[in-house]
């Protein structure tokens, strides 16, 4: 269990207030010059080193993405911050943008000097309304205290303009390409890669994209070492995280957690154990709705973490978990996340497009039981046709749950169909 | 150069290219639907999907570059299935409509599906259905047969210019809609008729007319304006169904403007079938022999200088070659094929051609419009104007009137008076043209109009002498050029097309022989003798008339402004009198 003096997010609740003055006495801001000051490759060695992986959901190492920015450009360089946390059962960012949002500010200072940004952007979702007032307000203290706008060359050592936008309500538009193509007033369709982001991004220049979580710990791993960063957690999978419980447990919460906590313990110890006790536990969706849930004699000894979750044929996603007791209709609640990810589709390529709103009525089938047998295997290779064959992961996200339930739970849904056909 | 393997074959290509056109370089056939080599990549149907070494996915061709080393596979079980498994949910909300749908016999979802298709539905749920859109009168939708592969909103935003289709809604409910229902006001629209892969849009006035394996097909050369469209007519029985484009990447790459492809329906309407002579104010049908009699009577009490000759806008030139050997013969040297009224210069050829070609236009960085409305004059030539500038980066003044191009523009004047300052240099686009590596100018019929076109031309002379600037003429006729070439001009001190028609009024003019002339002018009592094959203006005014054959119906030569010669094709016969008179010589008739 993560020490107290290990927290990063120390005031994830809002016991405190939000705003510079606060933020300060908890150290953000402190010696950010200093940071700078020591360059943008020293900065991106540091994140390197930390091991942080990105906290979106894929996991990949952000000192690696932030490497990946060329070094001779003639064009501008752009940060986005990607605030549009829409994945169900994630609310993870929303602590850190309404309770922290200074952490996430400084962390975008680190980042854009560390990629050569002189603009970056927060890409913030639409539902967001109150959060964003409360960033915007941020946004505003800073540039007062001279942290961004005119003053910040002198104030932090590097020229940084931040703009907070707010998205219309399109899952979609939280895919790194849709968000730009949304950011730039186009229908957020995600775009072909290559070129990637950092080749070609935002207006066609050089960008790096992250979630607000991968920005917001930049400041702490830089102030705490990087070898404290990569202390916590197991190998390859450092640091802390911030979990979402939520579902059939008795306290559900947002916590900051060690990296490869047992799933139980990070139930049982935070949030209030499971309804009616872990063994009335049925399944959990561990990183939010698109990765595969996972029974209960898998979660009985899971660790949550990215590669462990992966070996478990799920993934930590954004660490958003969803928690299901004996009291569930499973398929049930599978076939609600089709017809969500039929709904979030945006349209572009034909096997999601299509693929998603078929399998939403084999599910909706499925529930009723009013199917046959081999429809299961039917809705299993229709979410093969469409897993990977997309331009975006939308299209796997959408297959996954069903495959995730069709894996653990293909008994129970014959059980149902042989009971609606007698 | 990047060095890979498909297939076991080793193939070298440019670095930057598709797999897909590494693998069309190597003859293997990659089924796709979104994908066009003239628009943007969308990549959004992945029906181009193959397999690539070290990629647990499969990759869209389309878009992926090659890399060094790369090993592809198209003939897989991977590749198989991923494209048994997007045709079979593109077909899921596909209505199936083949035998009521125009398409059916050219469609690539029909094909595809038969080639990599499984064969059987799977899909046991009700179909999407689309309400229809309202896309213009040439343009028919059916949305429910639509695949979403967004060609036609591409080719509308980057070759047509008119961002006035879009995709609207979200997942399953994606629609292809026009702004506000209205119709395209794109003189290109048609082509979206041919880009979309299924029946989704469709050509309104050939709907339910034919199949295309009723089709008789035959290549052939526009004649509705001076590019010289590269064509194709369907035909069946005796009638004109379509005409689509060929491509040729010269002229018109793969589009052809509406007037093109949908004026047709004009060659069967009020036609002239048989000779005419005007009997008593009337004109009453004749035999050959009548008509010619009367013509050789009338030449005979005239002298050669009452007479004059005008070519007209859609004469092939085999035609004016013809007429203007015959008048050499007869001493005639009144005659004019300029019958717009564009006195063009005709010493030398390079003065009245497009000098840069209509393919070099793409490769100019700063052109200058003069009296032209390339949209509508020649709707080719402005699908390369704008190529230039989304392309090129080109800039492109405009003095004249000023109108919507589909391309920005600076409009410098409507008085062709600026062409002095420019020409000077105390004009800001003189900078412009300095600087310019390829300037090229473009000169309109209208320029030849009036009075100010020697200044024009002094001008863009002093442009040419002082910016290296290409010279063009932008013609509206299909007939211009090579009337120019076979010199159907005055001789010497013969009348040109004003003092014609000045000397008809005075009576100077005795007789006028209008090779397909239908301007509107009554020739006060002039003998007039016309030959065409509608029963225009010019036919109405006649004394003697004798019918021709449309372009659909010889083989003829036309010269493009360019000054490219190209032939038509015979794809169905003329009308039945008509076809009496062919291969049967007018010359006994006309010996004096």
């Amino acid at each position: 269990m993560l020490k107290q003096q290990d927290l990063i997010f120390s005031n994830l609740y809002g016991e405190e207030s939000w705003s510079l003055k606060s933020a300060k006495l908890r150290g953000d801001w402190n010696g950010t010059k200093d940071f700078i000051s020591k360059g943008q490759e020293w900065l991106i060695e540091q994140v390197k080193a930390s091991g942080l992986r990105g906290r979106g959901g894929a996991g990949f190492s952000t000192g690696t993405k932030w490497s990946f920015m060329p070094k001779n450009s003639s064009k501008p360089h752009y940060l986005i911050v990607n605030a549009d946390e829409s994945e169900p059962g994630t609310c993870k960012d929303r602590d850190i943008l309404r309770n922290e949002p200074h952490k996430l500010l400084e962390g975008t200072a680190l980042a854009s000097c560390a990629i050569g940004a002189h603009v970056a952007y927060i890409y913030i979702r639409g539902e967001y309304f109150r959060e964003a007032e409360i960033l915007q307000a941020a946004i505003d203290e800073a540039y007062d205290a001279g942290f961004f706008g005119k003053k910040s060359e002198k104030t932090i050592g590097w020229n940084l303009d931040v703009y907070l936008h707010r998205g219309a309500g399109a899952y979609i538009c939280g895919e790194e390409s849709a968000l730009m193509e949304s950011l730039e007033g186009k229908k957020g369709f995600p775009r072909l890669k290559p070129p990637f982001p950092a080749q070609s991004g935002l207006y066609n220049s050089p960008t790096t994209i992250n979630n607000v979580e991968s920005i917001a710990v930049v400041p702490a791993i830089l102030r705490r070492s990087t070898s404290w960063f990569s202390s916590l957690g197991r190998p390859n999978n450092s640091g802390t995280k911030i979990f979402c419980i939520s579902g059939h447990v008795n306290k559900p919460c947002n916590v900051e957690e060690e990296m490869g906590i047992p799933l139980r313990e990070l139930i049982d110890k935070h949030a209030g154990g499971v309804r009616g006790g872990w063994d009335n536990l049925k399944a959990v969706i561990p990183g939010g709705s698109s990765v595969p849930l996972l029974p209960k004699s898998i979660c009985d000894e899971v660790l949550m973490d990215f590669d462990s979750l992966a070996t478990a044929q799920s993934g930590l996603g954004t660490a958003a978990v969803i928690v299901m007791d004996k009291s569930t209709d499973v398929i049930k609640a599978i076939a609600r996340l089709s017809k969500f990810y039929m709904h979030e589709s945006c349209g572009q390529c034909s096997p999601c497009r299509e693929g998603t709103g078929w399998m939403w009525r084999m599910m909706e089938r499925l529930v009723k039981g009013q199917a046959e047998i081999t429809d299961i295997d039917l809705l299993q290779q229709v979410s093969k046709q469409i897993e990977g064959h997309t331009i975006c992961a939308f299209g796997d996200a959408a297959a996954w749950p069903v495959q995730g339930l069709i894996r653990h739970f293909r008994h129970e849904i014959e059980a149902r169909i042989l009971k609606a056909v007698a | 150069m990047v060095k890979l393997v498909i297939d076991d074959q080793e193939i070298e290509v440019e670095a930057g290219t598709s797999i897909l056109k590494a693998c069309e370089a190597l003859k293997k056939e990659i089924p796709v639907f979104c994908y066009h080599p003239k628009l943007k990549v969308a990549g959004n149907c992945r029906m181009c999907l193959v397999e690539v070494d070290k990629s647990s996915k499969p990759i869209a061709s389309c878009v992926t570059p090659v890399a060094e080393g790369m090993v592809v596979h198209t003939k897989t079980p991977m590749v198989d299935d991923a494209r048994k498994g997007v045709l079979e949910l593109l077909l899921i909300n596909h209505p199936l409509d083949c035998p009521i749908c125009d398409q059916g016999g050219e469609c690539d979802l029909q094909d595809l599906t038969l080639n990599y298709g499984s064969g059987n539905s799977r899909y046991k749920f009700y179909k999407r259905a689309v309400s229809n859109k309202y896309m213009g009168p040439f343009i028919k939708t059916v949305m429910n047969r639509c695949i979403h592969c967004t060609r036609c909103v591409r080719f509308a935003t980057e070759i047509a210019g008119v961002q006035e289709i879009g995709t609207h809604g979200r997942g399953e409910h994606t629609e292809i809609i026009s702004y506000l229902d209205k119709a395209v006001s794109s003189e290109l629209s048609g082509n979206m008729i041919d880009i979309c892969p299924v029946g989704a849009l469709t050509n309104k006035p050939y709907a339910f007319h034919g199949r295309p394996w009723e089709l008789q097909h035959t290549d052939s050369i526009d004649v509705l304006d001076a590019v010289g469209s590269n064509i194709r007519i369907d035909v069946r029985d005796s009638e004109v169904l379509r005409i689509l484009p060929r491509i040729n990447e010269d002229i018109n790459e793969e589009w052809i403007s509406d007037k093109t492809r949908f004026a047709y329906d004009g060659l069967s309407c009020q036609r002239l079938d048989k000779p005419y002579i005007r009997k008593n104010g009337k004109l009453i049908a004749c035999s050959w022999d009548e008509a010619f009699d009367a013509i050789s009577k009338k030449i005979a009490k005239t002298n050669p200088s009452e007479i004059a000759a005008l070519a007209g806008d859609l004469v092939d030139q085999e035609s004016q070659l013809a007429l203007r050997m015959l008048l050499d013969a007869m001493g005639v040297k009144n005659r004019d094929c300029r019958t717009d009224g564009a006195m063009i210069p005709y010493d030398h050829r390079s003065n009245y051609l497009f000098n840069s070609t209509i393919k070099n236009i793409e490769n100019a960085d700063v052109i200058l419009l003069i009296g032209c409305n390339p949209r509508h004059e020649a709707t080719m030539v402005n699908a390369r104007l704008r190529k230039a500038v989304t392309q090129n980066n080109c800039t492109i003044g405009l003095i004249g009137e000023q109108v919507d191009l589909t391309y920005p523009y600076q409009f410098l004047n409507d008085d062709p008076s600026v062409l002095g300052e420019i020409a000077k240099g105390s004009h800001p686009f003189s900078k412009l043209l300095k600087s310019a590596k390829n300037p090229v100018l473009i000169l309109g019929t209208s320029c030849f109009l009036n009075a100010s076109s020697t200044s024009i031309l002094y001008q863009t002379n002093e442009l040419h002498k002082k910016f290296g600037a290409q010279v063009n003429v932008l013609h509206t006729a299909a007939g211009r050029v090579g009337g120019l070439d076979v010199g159907f001009v005055p001789v010497s001190d013969g009348k040109d097309f004003h003092q014609i028609l000045e000397s008809t009024i005075t009576s100077d003019i005795k007789i006028l022989y209008l090779l397909n002339v239908d301007i509107d002018t009554d020739f006060a009592d002039a003998f007039v003798i016309y030959q065409g094959h509608h029963g225009d203006k010019g036919a109405h005014r006649a004394d003697v008339i004798l019918p021709g054959a449309a372009y659909t119906e010889k083989v003829a030569t036309y010269v493009n402004m360019e000054g490219k010669s190209q032939q038509t094709n015979q794809a169905l016969l003329p009308p039945v009198e008509m076809q009496k008179k062919i291969g049967k010589s007018s010359e006994p008739y006309l010996k004096r």
